[in-house]
């Protein structure tokens, strides 16, 4: 078991032509991933790398039976790209791309709503099941099948937490990088709940970072829900008022957002925080026994 | 990217809001002009720099004479003002914006932001206008009102009606603030803001409302769309290690600190910075070189690091995922052979390709220490900074 993704899924992707489309799609594959689709408007009908383009993710999805999309399309079209693959009706959409205006985003949630699609991202590393489906760009092989699920807003903070896991001979369930921008698709609470119902996972690594209230709001529900160990650390500690950190969203506005804020919040809530990025995989050892 | 305030007033009075005749000047001589060419008999001098807080920091003064408003131009122009958000160096004032004054009766706090949360556009108020609004939401929660627009449906009379009430306007008042509302909404939406702010919004003996102070912030993202709005950037604002590495793909924040660190991705970067100063030390930057950096990018990386004079020691921690160790490796030494780097260096690599990397750097005749794991690594960093 797994959440979301597993050896079962057909992915399609949007941007697969250009060169990090090329080159994730083609890993994603040696991976064992089924890459069944690319889709670009006026490629219908021909190949690339072998696998068949389609000129629309609907008519992608007809022939071939995929029912997640990745995204690889530049950011001015991203969130175009995004709201035709949840027309589409696919059961997962992942957005890979950075830099999406804001108020695109807001657009793309209000396209989404009532809809059947979860969006994860924009502006992440992807998801993964380690040993069965790889979607994003992640290194696959510093990941190993196992019982703990991540979640997490930062992309090499993830690689990072799971390669401390897999050397410790820990594996992972499936591994969710939910983005660092201000508006994602799916948060730590989606993410929370689909772990606490997956019986393969048996404790759940949740990395965050400064800014914005989803790590207070994910507290607030681990408090009341979570049935699992949740081992916790928040990048930007140091990170002074006011500025971006890289990631639009990781920025601290007057007295909320803060790294302390959140660990205070996590820890009262029951979480076994770390305050070293370093001892994430120790932790999660000595919290499963 | 951020808009001065006089950037901002003129955005917003292509939107036909209420703002009062003023005049961008850049020496004192200007500025006497600009007093005479105003008319009245009181003037605001105010200087334009990125920062809040200009006024109690001394960069906002009134004028009563035009030979007053050129003394105190006289001493704006050229000040290195010092506010909470400028830092200790302060921010070189350039230029001035010179304004004629009114006859204040009230002054609100107005502003519109994204609401990442609630995932809509939201109307933050206040009747403790002129004030630090943070301060105000720390001491006085309930002066805070918000508003939150649905995107789809977009800004609606009764919400508009129910602030101005909220506020305590009387209701010809609260009207003319819908007058205001709907204009400002607008504007947030076709130029992409992120964050727009009007403080203090005043009202006049007259009962008029008018534009006293703003500050625009448009989303970096959205420039593409708005080849208008990023002819406005003002580059003297910019930090330049800042500016060059924006030039090179690479996000930089200077700070105080003496360990210089290159990091691959934000997430990382930060934590690299935690966890140095978990072992006692203090970062002098954040610097996410990116998931695609080439020997070029880590050639500029170090040369934004060693042109900090703070840095002591420099802890260069990758985790190569698409981005393979060995050619961070290459681009590490040929660097450090090129720039000549006089500080201790210690790497971590970890990732893709991490034997040979490791090889190249080892191989390199180099000082380098390597480091295992991001725990050794710091250490190593503190103790060679120390």
């Amino acid at each position: 078991m797994s959440v979301l993704v597993n050896k079962e899924t057909k992915v399609i992707t949007q941007g697969m032509t250009g060169k990090a489309g090329t080159f994730h799609t083609l890993a994603c594959r040696e991976y064992g991933t089924q890459m069944v689709a690319g889709v670009g408007p006026g490629k219908g009908g021909k190949e690339h790398e072998g696998i068949p383009l389609f000129n629309t993710v609907r008519e992608a999805r007809d022939a071939t039976g995929g029912n997640v999309s990745v995204i690889y399309v530049p950011a001015p079209f991203a969130a175009d790209a995004i709201m035709e693959a949840v027309d589409a009706d696919l059961d997962l959409v992942v957005c890979i791309t950075e830099g999406i205006p804001v108020l695109d985003m807001l657009r793309v949630k209000e396209f989404m709503s009532g809809r059947k699609a979860r969006l994860i991202g924009p502006n992440c590393p992807g998801i993964i099941t380690p040993g069965e489906a790889k979607i994003g760009i992640m290194p696959g092989q510093i990941h190993m099948p196992g019982p703990v699920g991540v979640v997490s807003r930062s992309g090499t903070l993830t690689y990072e937490a799971v390669f401390q896991l897999t050397e410790l001979g820990i594996g992972q369930s499936t591994c969710i990088g939910i983005g660092g921008d201000p508006l994602n698709g799916t948060n730590f609470i989606d993410c929370l709940k689909l772990f606490n119902d997956d019986p393969q996972t048996e404790a759940v690594v949740m990395i965050g970072e400064i800014g914005g209230s989803a790590e207070e709001e994910a507290a607030q529900w681990i408090s009341e829900n979570m049935k699992k160990p949740v081992v916790s650390f928040i990048a930007g500690a140091t990170a002074p008022k006011g500025r971006t950190m890289g990631h639009a969203g990781a920025i601290v506005s007057g007295s909320s957002g803060t790294a302390e804020g959140k660990f205070k919040a996590l820890e009262a809530a029951g979480v076994h925080i770390v305050r070293s990025p370093a001892e994430i995989g120790a932790k999660v050892k000595e919290v499963m026994g | 990217m951020n808009l001065h305030e006089y950037q901002s007033k003129q955005l917003m009075s292509a939107y036909g809001l209420p703002i009062l005749d003023g005049v961008l000047c850049y020496t004192p001589g200007e500025v006497e002009a600009a007093v005479d060419n105003l008319g009245g008999d009181l003037w605001v001098i105010k200087a334009q720099v990125h920062a809040g807080g200009r006024g109690k920091a001394g960069g906002v003064k009134l004028a009563r004479s035009a030979e007053e408003a050129r003394k105190l131009a006289e001493s704006i122009i050229g000040m290195r003002l010092v506010t909470p958000q400028t830092g200790k160096a302060g921010k070189l004032v350039r230029k001035v914006y010179v304004e004629k004054g009114c006859n204040i009766s009230k002054e609100f706090y107005l502003s519109m932001l994204v609401d990442r949360a609630a995932g809509n556009i939201s109307i933050v108020a206040s009747s403790e206008g002129g004030m630090d609004i943070e301060e105000v939401a720390e001491k006085s929660p309930d002066k805070i009102i918000r508003v939150g627009v649905n995107y789809g449906v977009g800004l609606l009379p009764f919400q508009c009606v129910q602030l101005g009430l909220r506020l305590g306007l009387n209701a010809s008042q609260a009207r003319k603030l819908s007058e205001l509302l709907y204009p400002l909404y607008d504007m947030f939406l076709e130029n992409d803001l992120s964050l727009l702010e009007i403080n203090p919004l005043v009202l006049t003996a007259e009962d008029q409302f008018i534009v006293l102070d703003a500050k625009c912030s448009i989303d970096n993202n959205s420039l593409f769309r708005h080849p208008d709005l990023k002819e406005l950037k003002d580059y003297d604002e910019i930090d330049p290690k800042d500016l060059q590495a924006g030039k090179h793909g690479l996000s930089y924040v200077a700070l105080d600190g003496t360990i210089g660190c290159m990091v691959n991705g934000a997430g990382l970067a930060m934590a690299t910075m935690d966890i140095i100063k978990h072992y006692g030390g203090s970062p002098a930057n954040f610097l996410d070189v990116g998931g695609g950096a080439s020997k070029e990018t880590v050639t500029e990386a170090f040369k934004i690091l060693l042109s900090d004079k703070n840095v002591r020691a420099i802890l260069i921690n990758i985790f190569g995922g698409i981005m393979k160790c060995d050619v961070i490796a290459n681009g590490v030494v040929e660097a450090a052979k090129e720039l000549g780097v006089n500080v201790p260096l210690v790497v971590r690599l970890q990732g893709t390709n991490v034997d040979l990397g490791r090889k190249i750097l080892a191989d390199s005749g180099l000082k380098i220490t390597p480091a295992e794991t991001m725990a050794e690594a710091a250490q190593a960093a503190v103790n060679a900074a120390k």
